[in-house]
């Protein structure tokens, strides 16, 4: 009997892993070719590379369509301000505490969420964000609907010196990135992933082939809302302030999120990671322009999801069958001609 | 030689990558009844649904009274006069009967058929008309679907499959009213799996196997042999 | 009696909310469709009515007549040029293209008339009450705005069950390509059920223009009371959203008059509270 073997490299995936990883090794270097402003702006990157990750994780795989997840990041932004205000908890150590408390807060959310379907669901998570907005305006301890800011003694004892102080969260923000687009890679990978896939194709056959679409669903949910709660929990920190506002902003952690994933590519991994780098693009060039850049962003998504509805690397990857990440699966038995990777949508 | 009421010329017919019909052709004269008869998955629901509209053909492949209709969407088509019953019966079930009978006749194309005129030939429907069409049997449902289209005042009847899920006694009393809507100047183009139905209710009878029209001629002058072997390429 | 007078106040709020539901509940029922922009429009309406009360020296609530066929028109040219090319099955487009729809319009709206908050003046009706009783009064302008939502609702009702054009919204909700067997143009027929949902929100922009201050910013607010009255109302059923609006008024109420800061967040958690009860709604139709 031949072993039958799941194959998922392919020439497209090799040149793509390994040009990513050189791409983070340079970048993990960046003290010491770039400043205090590139630092900023390559954190401020990483941060929406994981939140689009996490959103088209959420979306694009699991089919749960949330404009809520802001709710998670001010969740782990107000945690952080409360667990290193008031119990006295290193701030880089918050930042996964931060994550643990998103996840025990997202567990009986879900349960209520996943009482609605589709389009209900989606608004019931925008209710639930403004019910933790207006918790958070709620809590005078930590400036109620102003906000407050991070008291300087915390923002030290990161480290004394101000230069450490920044590349210390630099690194901290490129490794929380890193590690969430790794975690998802290893998650699609798993028999999760493929789970995930036949649920987004068609539910009712994925559930009556024995896939537990309830639970698969939740946990996706769960671990985005913790994801989520971390990189809300590390821009926090580096903002130095916090208001029920900005915490839970739609358009900050929503609608720039989504229009991301949107542009890259819905439903495949490096969708938020080519989205990411065009909104910034976008953004260098039409920042003079005030609202009108919003609304130009608003057009670009419009006629993205009509005309390129997979996204510029769907685009691109359906047209010459590439993927930077080996996540395809290809069955393969010994013996078998070698054929060339069909295009997949992983 | 008068023109054909409906003719249709080199029709292909594709869901996706898989093509369903092959080149066929046919045609209907005034006042003739047509049935295409053929195996499951032979084609003919995708004929009738090519010929009214809804799934996109070659410009002239499909020509009707004269004019190249093939690339027209389906409520052009109906305007034209020609109108379909829809395989399982498709009924609105937010609708009632009398409104489902009603939106037939949305058009408001001119002729001798009005809501009066259904419920003269199908009588049961007129006690039922403002129950929900989801509540009425499936022979009914049946006499609504036909009244619906009839509604359209259309020149060509397309009935897919209305035995479909029938006792015979209720298809024998259905196919018992097709004469008298013919005789109103009607033209029909049957789709049956109960071939002796077919045969006894049409002039002309095509017989389709995957795709292709294998066998045609006038009902009276087939013979079971030559049905057999179209229906099932033996 | 204080309390009574809450509620009452509370309940005539839901039917401010109950006009802002009706379009809403209109568009998901016959093409599934949820419109992220639609409490931009009810904002659009509301400039609208500022602009052609300022050029024609009218009272706002008289705008209305003009008001409604612009916005219907709008709401036509938007299902036709955009929104039907976004129909399908699949969830992400509409809601991905309409949130791109909100975001233009309140940039939009902010470039052409500044963050400023605005208010239109109707008069005295704004501050006259009427007595009902013993202790209790109710504002004339928001008695107005509650018979208009039930007038509005139940023309809706009417259209929707006893017209041809009703009979077409059914039909092609339920199958559309069979509706297409009957000579109804798909893309007609949606085309108008936006036009009439513009009218109904032409008419809630308004009465907000005319009730509160407004600014291009407070679009999506409006669109989440909606939606929460038409979730606790119940899918399907006109009425049931009038009762969702009632609803979420009252709760409203009474969490300000427990606290002011809590009044919006009593409204969510009762929406909340439904959801985890009967997550079909109060009053759902069996047609989904």
């Amino acid at each position: 009997m031949a072993v039958v073997r799941v194959e998922h490299a392919s020439p497209s995936s090799r040149i793509g892993t390994g040009l990513l990883l050189a791409i983070v090794v340079a970048l993990a270097f960046a003290p010491l070719w770039g400043g205090r402003e590139d630092l900023r702006l390559l954190s401020e990157i990483y941060s929406y590379v994981a939140l689009a990750s996490l959103w088209n994780l959420l979306a694009g795989y699991a089919g749960l369509v949330s404009v809520g997840q802001q709710a998670y990041v001010g969740i782990g932004a107000y945690a952080l301000f409360a667990l290193t205000m008031f119990a006295g908890v290193p701030p880089l150590v918050a930042i996964p505490i931060a994550g643990l408390v998103a996840t025990v807060i997202s567990v009986p959310v879900a349960t209520l969420l996943f009482r609605l379907r589709g389009h209900y669901f989606a608004i019931a998570t925008w209710v639930i964000a403004e019910v933790f907005r207006l918790l958070s305006a709620q809590i005078s301890a930590l400036g109620g609907g102003s906000g407050t800011s991070l008291p300087a003694t915390i923002v030290i004892s990161i480290a004394s010196n101000r230069a450490v102080r920044e590349w210390l969260t630099y690194w901290v923000s490129l490794a929380l990135a890193v590690a969430i687009v790794g975690a998802i890679f290893v998650l699609l990978r798993s028999r999760y992933g493929l789970a995930l896939t036949a649920i987004r194709d068609n539910e009712l056959a994925a559930r009556s082939n024995g896939v537990d679409a309830t639970r698969t669903k939740l946990v996706i949910y769960v671990l985005t809302a913790c994801g989520t709660a971390m990189v809300g929990a590390l821009i926090f920190l580096q903002k130095l302030r916090i208001s029920p506002d900005t915490a839970f902003s739609v358009n900050d952690w929503t609608a720039f999120v989504i229009f991301i994933t949107v542009i890259g590519g819905v439903g495949r991994i490096e969708g938020p990671l080519i989205g990411t780098i065009v909104f910034f693009i976008l953004r260098q060039l039409l920042a003079d322009y005030g609202s009108v850049y919003l609304l130009m962003l608003g057009v670009i998504a419009i006629a993205a999801m009509l005309k390129a509805p997979k996204g510029l690397w769907g685009l691109v990857a359906d047209r010459f069958g590439w993927q930077m990440l080996p996540l395809e699966r290809r069955v393969a038995v010994p013996g078998d001609v070698k054929q060339s990777p069909q295009p997949k949508t992983p | 030689m008068p023109e054909a009421l409906l003719e249709v010329r080199a029709l292909d017919a594709h869901y996706g990558d898989f093509q369903a019909l092959f080149g066929v052709s046919l045609k209907v004269e005034a006042g003739q009844v047509v049935a295409v008869i053929g195996a499951n998955g032979a084609g003919k629901t995708t004929l009738l649904q090519s010929i009214a509209g809804l799934m996109g053909a070659r410009h002239d492949a499909i020509v009707f009274e004269g004019a190249p209709i093939g690339e027209e969407p389906s409520h052009a088509v109906v305007a034209r006069g020609v109108a379909l019953v829809p395989e399982g019966r498709r009924l609105f079930p937010s609708l009632t009967v009398e409104e489902n009978l009603l939106i037939g006749g949305q058009l408001a194309r001119p002729g001798p058929w009005n809501l009066q005129r259904v419920y003269g030939l199908f009588p049961v429907l007129l006690e039922r008309r403002k129950q929900p069409s989801p509540s009425l049997s499936g022979g009914q449902q049946q006499m609504v679907a036909i009244g619906r289209a009839l509604m359209s005042n259309p020149k060509l009847l397309l009935c897919d499959e209305i035995s479909l899920g029938l006792a015979p006694i209720i298809v024998r009393d259905i196919y018992e009213r097709l004469p008298s809507i013919v005789a109103e100047g009607l033209s029909l183009i049957i789709v049956e799996q109960d071939i002796a139905q077919a045969l006894r209710a049409a002039d002309y009878v095509y017989c389709l196997q995957e795709g292709r029209v294998r066998l045609e001629g006038k009902s009276a002058s087939l013979t079971r042999e030559a049905i057999a072997a179209a229906y099932f390429a033996v | 009696m204080h309390w009574v007078n809450i509620i009452l106040q509370g309940a005539l709020t839901g039917g401010l909310y109950a006009l802002f539901a009706a379009g809403l509940s209109l568009i998901f029922g016959v093409m599934r469709l949820v419109n992220i922009a639609h409490g931009d429009l009810i904002v659009v309406a509301a400039y609208v009515a500022l602009m052609v009360t300022s050029a024609l020296a009218i009272n706002p609530l008289m705008s209305i007549i003009i008001v409604i066929p612009i916005m219907a028109a709008i709401g036509y040219a938007l299902q036709r040029l955009l929104l039907n090319r976004t129909l399908g099955n699949d969830l992400l487009p509409p809601l991905l293209v309409t949130f791109g729809l909100s975001v233009i319009i309140q940039n939009g709206l902010l470039e052409l008339f500044t963050a400023d908050s605005r208010k239109l003046q109707a008069g005295s009706v704004e501050v006259d009450s009427i007595a009902i009783g013993p202790g209790l009064a109710v504002g004339t302008l928001p008695l107005i705005q509650f018979v208009v939502a039930i007038a509005v609702i139940a023309a809706l009702q009417a259209i929707f069950y006893r017209t041809a054009l009703g009979r077409a919204f059914r039909a092609t909700s339920d199958d559309r390509a069979v509706a297409q067997l009957m000579g109804l143009d798909n893309r007609h027929v949606y085309a108008l059920a936006m036009a009439l949902c513009m009218a109904v929100v032409a008419i809630a922009g308004v009465l907000l223009a005319v009730r509160a201050n407004f600014d291009p910013s407070i679009g999506p607010a409006r669109l989440i009371f909606g939606f929460e009255a038409v979730i606790i109302g119940g899918l399907g059923s006109m009425w049931g959203t009038l009762a969702g609006g009632i609803i979420l008024g009252i709760a409203q109420a009474i969490g300000a008059e427990i606290n002011p800061g809590w009044q919006l967040l009593a409204g969510h958690l009762a929406f909340l509270l439904i959801v985890a009860i009967r997550p079909e709604g109060l009053f759902p139709k069996v047609q989904g």
